[in-house]
């Protein structure tokens, strides 16, 4: 079997979970996991589209996902919870993200990469903090809490059964709930599709001649700005959908959930860890990195307590230092593992 | 025994490979002169003997002495200049700092200074203007009088009448015969006549191989070869 | 334009922001009170940005973990100050100025060891990959903070400052932090010092040449391996000095102040360009100085006005205002 095709049939088994993931996982706090799973799939392929196609490293990608949440949340929140408020809402936040995406594109991408990379950070952080000080739109540091459109929520019947109740099937209550479950499944996968299209296209081929010998490229004829702009621009509008999308299922948009500097870490580690410029690698990567967050810290605690005794340990092991764990796990992987699992399993049968 | 040789000398940069094999004889003293095409691999020798390619293959022996392990600022100590394509001139220095940086104690050498002075006056002229407000052939000369403001045994040439008008190349050419009656000097060079009046022996280079080694005076005799060999890219005679 | 080359160029721009902020603000003693804020704080900046700005010019490394030294020099020097509270209080000039000294010591010392390790143990082994580079460094300085965090605590830490430091002088009508001018003082002295090794040393000069064009350095027979450690600790320590001046100013810090720090450096060194310590301070400067007058102006736009002034920077010249010759 080909490395290529593992890949494939691991990621196809992720997304075959995931579609069934409410008749699996009943509880609550599964079917987060699930959604939130579904999102930063979308999330981490639209952020290898630009660090792993291009080779040019962007620290705004939660700045664009946030551009998308947030237009949702006031659009719900200051308008109504109406869906042509949310498809305003988010055209607004795509809208930004685009502009924004393209003015740094043009400004930066024709210098350095580096410079780009410092500026895309400067960039986020100054959203981070118009966010939280521009309270009166943004809600400030508590974020928005809101309604969205009614078939989403949980007291809505989708299916009926003889009595007027909600009707299970298998067990499970057809509500809004599992409406909203199921739009934030098909929007993703969706989405993830027409990521694959895009690097199987010719732009994708483009921008590998580009990763490769970017000279090379530009006297070939390409205009390796105009390329990488276009990329930039596209990979931002996908985070904002991927935000709004996110922004609709959990009903509340704050600086923690969306721009926070700890999920464009997550973001980077996932990316990393599925591997770089494969694509299916995000699914794998999102999916270890979100179970990890939600499981992974209950363990910290209990090997925080259970070294109670010894002094600066705990300190270490609580869940409170997860960050430290990860900065270190992320600096072996790319100093070690630089392929990822995805990059891995292709390269290790290819030389088979 | 030649005072520089070359083995089977292998370079990729990236997925291209640039240099196969190639093999080469410096005798010491005069002028050695390394012709061919555009992009047939004559920088890429260069550098390679100056040990600022990443890793070569095969081996580089200088006065007998294997040197392709070693660092670049090493094989400088050894006794080799390097005066690269884009001359390598530190602009926002004074060619005054310049020319100290070339020293190995931070102090001149006052009759090498009192000779370079005497090459190249203009430098001495423009002493402490900033390197950058020089004209291309004064930038030129600067590179070439770092090359031997210090006793050197080999000077690794790279173009240096590119894009200099006529009457300058005639002085640079002067200047190197000078020089070459001390310093062996392996010269690569397009500007066909400018390399026949100056080479004593010299080698072709082609895609990346030595193809000719001779004499430059059996080479400037045939042209039937000097036409297989460089033809289209070279100036004409 | 040749009358503007010749009175300074890009460098008279603080000039220029001084003067529309001063017709902004119109009360004079509230504008001086400001701008010596600004200085103050563009030479704080200034000591946090030049390593940064050097180590890239010189060896093309551009170490996303720069802040950690900045965080580390805070803490190291709040904590040396906290264990001499005792001589801070002192009404003995000499006992400030030795607890003073001490903690501004340990915080270089420590940037210093620091740096070595940075350079050694993270950065050496992906020089010239800038994508790991950029990855890996982040990584630093996520693992620097949590470690900073784990050692301090989360909660705010206090800076004590030296007794002889405290108060205001009256101005003009306004009042200036004596802490402020201090920090001007140190910063001017940091930046002569490091004028003059750059200028007038064989070390400086090396420095300056390696910045221009590393491989020909080594073609004259230097090793530029050694000469950037070097550089890179000298910047560590700095950033860390800049760190220990930031806390005796701030006198309240959190762990989060070297994230926070990274993003104006990163400011100050695309505006001034990297690889001079020139353009370095003229970023630094220009900054400090909008962040103070638009702090005063608009406080919720400071960071913002300083993001669109790097932005019409670089519409106006891509690689900075004094970047280094290359």
């Amino acid at each position: 079997m080909k490395g290529n095709t593992t890949v494939k049939l691991i990621a196809f088994a992720v997304w075959a979970v995931l579609l069934f993931a409410p008749f699996f996982f009943q509880e609550v706090r599964q079917v987060e996991v699930a959604a939130r799973i579904a999102v930063f799939i979308v999330l981490v392929a639209s952020y290898d589209l630009l660090i792993g196609y291009t080779g040019i490293v962007s620290f705004a990608h939660t700045m664009f996902f946030g551009f998308g949440a947030y237009g949702v949340a006031i659009a719900m929140k200051q308008l109504d919870n109406t869906w042509g408020y949310w498809i305003i809402g988010t055209l607004a936040g795509v809208l930004v993200a685009a502009v924004v995406a393209v003015l740094i594109g043009l400004l930066s991408l024709r210098v350095k990469a580096i410079f780009f990379a410092m500026i895309t950070l400067a960039a986020a952080s100054v959203a981070l903090v118009l966010a939280s000080q521009l309270s009166t739109f943004t809600g400030g540091e508590d974020g928005i809490t809101y309604s969205v459109p009614d078939v989403f929520k949980p007291a809505t019947k989708l299916l009926t059964d003889d009595e007027g109740k909600v009707a299970k099937i298998l067990g499970v209550r057809m509500n809004g709930k599992i409406a909203a479950y199921y739009f934030v499944f098909f929007s993703c996968a969706l989405m993830f599709w027409v990521l694959l299209r895009i690097v199987g296209s010719p732009l994708g081929t483009v921008l590998k001649a580009i990763r490769e010998n970017e000279a090379r490229a530009e006297g070939i004829g390409y205009r390796v700005v105009a390329f990488r702009t276009a990329v930039f621009v596209i990979a931002a509008v996908a985070a904002a959908l991927a935000g709004a999308i996110y922004a609709t299922w959990l009903k509340y948009t704050g600086p923690e959930t969306t721009l926070s500097f700890a999920i464009m870490i997550d973001i980077l580690l996932m990316v990393v860890i599925g591997g770089m410029g494969t694509m299916w690698g995000a699914v794998i990567g999102a999916t270890l990195m979100v179970l990890a967050q939600y499981y992974l810290r209950d363990l910290m605690e209990v090997a925080a307590n259970a070294t109670e005794a010894i002094p600066f340990l705990p300190e270490l092991l609580s869940p409170d230092r997860w960050l430290l764990w990860l900065g270190i796990i992320f600096i072996l992987l790319v100093y070690f593992f630089p392929a990822g699992i995805a990059g891995t399993i292709i390269q290790r049968r290819a030389a088979k | 025994m030649s005072l520089l040789s070359i083995r089977n000398m292998d370079v990729s940069i990236g997925q291209y490979s640039v240099l196969h094999g190639v093999t080469l004889d410096v005798p010491e003293g005069g002028v050695f002169v390394l012709l061919g095409r555009n992009g047939a691999g004559k920088t890429t020798t260069l550098r390679s003997i100056i040990g600022l390619l990443d890793r070569p293959e095969g081996s580089v022996t200088f006065r007998g002495e294997d040197i392709s392990s070693l660092h670049t600022s090493d094989i400088a100590r050894k006794g080799i200049a390097f005066v690269p394509e884009n001359m390598g001139i530190f602009g926002g220095l004074t060619v005054a700092e310049n020319m100290v940086l070339a020293t190995a104690s931070g102090k001149f050498d006052q009759t090498r200074l009192a000779r370079v002075y005497e090459l190249f006056p203009a430098l001495e002229q423009f002493w402490d203007k900033q390197a950058w407000s020089l004209s291309g052939g004064q930038k030129q000369m600067l590179a070439v009088a770092r090359a031997i403001i210090e006793p050197r045994d080999l000077i690794l040439i790279d173009e240096p009448t590119k894009g200099l008008a006529p009457s300058i190349i005639s002085a640079m050419g002067e200047a190197f015969r000078e020089i070459s009656e001390t310093t062996t000097i392996l010269l690569v060079e397009q500007n066909f006549s400018f390399a026949k009046s100056l080479g004593r022996d010299m080698a072709v280079i082609d895609d990346g191989r030595v193809v000719h080694t001779g004499t430059m005076a059996d080479f400037a005799a045939d042209t039937a070869l000097q036409d297989r060999l460089l033809s289209l890219s070279m100036e004409a005679s | 334009m040749n009358i503007v080359e010749r009175f300074g160029g890009v460098f008279l721009l603080p000039v220029a922001i001084a003067i529309i902020a001063f017709v902004l603000i119109g009360a004079p003693s509230s504008w001086l009170t400001l701008t010596v804020a600004g200085l103050a704080m563009g030479m704080m900046l200034f000591l946090m940005a030049s390593g940064l700005s050097l180590v890239f010019g010189l060896m093309d490394v551009l170490n996303f973990g720069h802040s950690a030294f900045v965080s580390f020099g805070a803490f190291v020097a709040a904590s040396v100050l906290a264990y001499f509270g005792g001589w801070l209080g002192s009404e003995s000039i000499f006992l400030n100025i030795m607890a003073l000294v001490f903690a501004i010591a340990a915080a270089i010392v420590f940037g210093a060891a620091l740096g070595w390790f940075f350079e050694r143990v993270i950065v050496k082994p992906v020089y010239s990959d800038h994508l790991r580079q950029i990855l890996i460094t982040m990584g630093a300085l996520i693992v620097a903070e949590q470690l900073i965090l784990a050692t301090w605590g989360g909660t705010p830490t206090t800076v004590l400052r030296p007794n002889f430091l405290e108060g205001t002088i009256i101005v003009g009508g306004s009042s200036l932090e004596i802490f402020r001018l201090f920090a001007f003082i140190v910063g001017a002295v940091v930046y002569a010092g490091l004028y003059l090794l750059l200028n007038r040393t064989r070390m400086g000069l090396l420095i300056r040449a390696g910045v221009e064009n590393r491989e020909m350095v080594e073609a004259l027979g230097f090793k530029i391996d050694r000469l950037f450690i070097g550089v890179f600790m000298l910047g560590s320590a700095l950033a860390a000095m800049g760190g220990a001046m930031w806390a005796g100013y701030e006198t309240l810090i959190t762990p989060a102040l070297g994230a926070e720090m990274m993003v104006i450096v990163f400011i100050v060194v695309i505006i001034g360009g990297l690889g001079s310590i020139q353009g370095t301070l003229l970023g630094a400067i220009m900054v400090a100085l909008m962040q103070n007058y638009v702090g005063f102006l608009a406080p919720k736009l400071a960071l913002a006005s300083n993001m669109l002034l790097m932005m019409a920077i670089l519409l106006w010249r891509p690689y900075g205002l004094a970047p280094a010759v290359k």
